[in-house]
């Protein structure tokens, strides 16, 4: 018997994503207010140690704003896109929803209500609340709304009552957070709206170093899950047959996403639509849902997303740079609607 | 005696600790087919779940090959035992080969990585149930039919000594439903496959079973080897009918006897009488019917369906007596239905009934249209 094998489909997307994520590093630090050329960039980011002990010339402000704003941005663009379209992926597969992802589900807005508690509460005391203590924050947050949403899980089978509950929770938080803001000072309010907005700027290597810190090893316990995920698409009963822990499987499906969207949440504050839009995109692509290609592919191309986002944010309208999160909506709402429109009546 | 393979001592089946039901005791041997029949509700699936470990025991317990079911490590259940389930399969962007691949999950490596060997396995599977051809085919794209019948190849592919399916020929058409439980047959027979089922089908269940359990609201009614358990009788406490009948030998269903005074007597006979008895029933108009010979295959279609049956002993002419207990019940009806009966031979006083009706001056039917004619 002959099975076709689209092995060269899944060469050829991987190929063509890790082209372009080369492509979009390259564009996104040569574009911005102050353009550098693509040779100029080669040298100042294969040459940094010679360059900085002198031995070799180069532009110094050019070599600033590389290894200063743009990197860091752009990497930390990279680590949280892919961390939030592979917790997009976690979640539908809990959930067997295909519009399932941490903004849908109130973990974003959870996030963002601790926050402000944490920035009122502490503004009293002091002028600028320390970053650690806002992502730690979020992080609670995050975990905090998603527990809710579990609890309730535990007692209500049906998944898409369990999806209504966690749009009910994130107007709970909204409006909490928006009850709160009654009572900030103006520049809190300042810094809450632009975190709610989400955004990359201002990132730090340290920032980047952390996130990267519990991304990737979150990451690759999630890889390490592919197969149970596999068996777990067929349902419960089929996947608990096969042999599958599914109590154990489903806590721990759901401890990882909520890692990965909460440390999102924290340092770049709720993006929306990366969740959702890009694991389709990467269906669409792959024309298959075997987790063992999706969870690297929805990573790398979360990743690529979220840099093309940024980018697009910075520079349409500079110098205005806008929030990624308004980016990543308007690209990501239609590709959603798109893609729910296009699907066959059968299946919803 | 050979030794069980599958054995239920004194299970307690239900949910959240409370029985539904309570002392099941059953077991069975290598390559037999169990089937559970039993009305709507009555915990089929209980049972089925309970034995698949999907719901803890309330009490009781199951042993596979002599070890209990309840210590056994969940990987070395999954390459002995793997069930076919009612739960609805709506993978997205997933072929039928990559859900029948799924049935080798106890088998692969930490990536669920397939060898040649598994491939190869997937294959046979598919082979097996006649859906080679839709393997690249979209899961979700297919027939109920072709659903049911890569699951059951996914059973197959996991390679497993006993398979549980729960009512595994639902929304399927005849035609799969025979195709089924040939396959099923044959895996029982050739490969001493183990299979415990729920049919909702008695008929089927009957061919199909080396064993039946009948499973009532209070709990198993009955079990045994299907001609034991099987009888007109059981089968009507069994689902508790008390309109329509069961006739355990045909494996056929009839709908309740029209009520009422009968003004219509059926003259029928081998198997001609049939269409009209049916006819007269989804009409709603009482009957008669006779002189049927005791072998006569219609009778088991007239014995429920007319108020009653003038039958006469097969092999032998028709006695007079008989002739004129019928000649007495055509008195007392307005009309006679000629079913098209030969008249000849053995069969003269069918005849001789009909000369009488029309000497009476009643109104003589033959034919459906006429009927349907004179019904309207």
């Amino acid at each position: 018997m002959k099975v076709k094998l689209n092995t060269a489909r899944y060469c050829a997307v991987f190929i063509s994503l890790a082209a372009l994520f080369v492509l979009t590093v390259i564009w996104s630090i040569n574009s911005g207010s102050v353009t550098i050329p693509v040779r100029e960039i080669w040298r100042i980011i294969f040459f940094k140690g010679a360059i900085e002990r002198g031995e070799l010339k180069a532009d110094l402000s050019a070599f600033n704003i590389i290894w200063k704003i743009r990197l860091p941005r752009l990497m930390l663009a990279a680590v949280l896109g892919g961390a939030l379209s592979l917790s997009g992926f976690l979640l539908q597969t809990f959930f067997r929803n295909p519009i399932a992802g941490p903004f849908v589900l109130g973990i974003s807005s959870g996030a963002k209500m601790f926050l402000a508690i944490v920035t009122i509460a502490l503004s009293a005391w002091m002028p600028t609340v320390p970053v650690a203590v806002t992502v730690t924050a979020a992080f609670l947050g995050s975990m905090l709304s998603m527990m809710f949403a579990l609890l309730f899980g535990g007692r209500i089978k049906n998944m898409s009552t369990l999806l209504v509950i966690g749009i009910m929770i994130s107007y709970i938080c909204s409006a909490v957070t928006d009850f709160l803001i009654n009572f900030a000072k103006e520049a809190d309010i300042v810094n809450l709206t632009h975190w709610s907005m989400g955004s990359f700027s201002a990132a730090s290597w340290r920032d980047v170093k952390l996130s990267a810190l519990i991304v990737l090893p979150t990451v690759f316990c999630v890889f390490l899950l592919s197969k149970p995920i596999s068996a777990y698409a067929l349902g419960e009963g089929y996947a608990q047959s096969l042999g599958v822990n599914v109590k154990r499987f489903r806590v721990l499906l759901i401890l990882l996403s909520s890692v990965l969207s909460a440390c999102v949440t924290a340092f770049a504050g709720p993006i929306s639509f990366v969740g959702i839009a890009v694991p389709h995109i990467c269906r669409v692509l792959l024309k298959s849902s075997k987790p063992i290609l999706m969870i690297p592919v929805s990573f790398l191309c979360g990743a690529v997303f979220c840099m093309v986002c940024d980018l697009l944010a910075r520079t349409v309208f500079s110098p205005t740079e806008l929030s990624v999160g308004t980016v990543t909506s308007a690209i990501g709402a239609p590709i959603v609607i798109w893609l729910m429109a296009s699907r066959r009546r059968d299946e919803t | 005696m050979e030794k069980s393979y599958f054995e239920l001592r004194d299970l307690s089946v239900g949910y959240g600790g409370r029985p539904i039901l309570s002392h099941i005791s059953l077991d069975i041997r290598r390559g037999e087919i169990m089937t559970l029949v039993g009305p709507n509700g009555s915990g089929k699936s209980t049972i089925l779940k309970t034995v698949t470990r999907r719901l803890p025991a309330v009490s009781g317990e199951v042993f596979l090959d002599g070890e209990a079911l309840r210590s056994m490590d969940a990987k070395r259940l999954a390459s002995k035992m793997a069930v076919v389930l009612t739960d609805r399969v709506r993978p997205e962007l997933t072929t039928c080969f990559d859900i029948v691949a799924a049935g080798r999950y106890p088998y692969t490596g930490c990536f669920g990585l397939l060898t040649r060997r598994d491939r190869e396995i997937v294959g046979e599977a598919l082979a097996r149930v006649n859906a080679a051809d839709i393997a690249d085919r979209d899961f979700t794209d297919l027939s109920d039919g072709q659903r049911q019948r890569v699951l059951l190849a996914r059973a197959i592919a996991q390679e497993p000594e006993i398979v549980v399916l729960d009512e595994p020929t639902s929304y399927l058409d005849i035609r799969h439903k025979i195709e089924l439980l040939e396959i099923l047959r044959s895996m029982a027979k050739e490969r001493g496959v183990t299979i415990l089922m729920s049919l909702h089908e008695i008929d089927l269940a009957s061919k199909v079973s080396d064993k039946i359990v009948c499973v009532s609201h209070d709990g198993i009614s009955a079990s045994g080897a299907p001609e034991e358990v099987f009888s007109d009788e059981s089968v009507r406490r069994l689902y508790g009918l008390e309109r329509g009948s069961y006739n355990a030998a045909l494996g056929s269903v009839e709908l309740a006897r029209p009520e009422g005074v009968p003004n219509v007597f059926v003259v029928g006979g081998g198997g001609y009488g049939i269409p009209f008895y049916r006819g007269l029933q989804k009409a709603g108009v009482p009957f008669y019917a006779g002189i049927l010979f005791q072998n006569d295959v219609e009778l088991a279609v007239a014995t429920p369906l007319a108020a009653s049956v003038i039958t006469a002993t097969a092999f032998e002419p028709v006695a007079l007596s008989k002739l004129s207990e019928a000649q007495a019940l055509i008195d007392s009806c307005d009309t006679v239905i000629d079913s098209g009966c030969p008249t000849q031979g053995a069969n003269r006083a069918n005849g001789e009934l009909l000369t009488y009706a029309r000497a009476r001056g009643k109104r003589v039917l033959s034919g459906h249209l006429e009927l349907k004619e004179a019904l309207l």
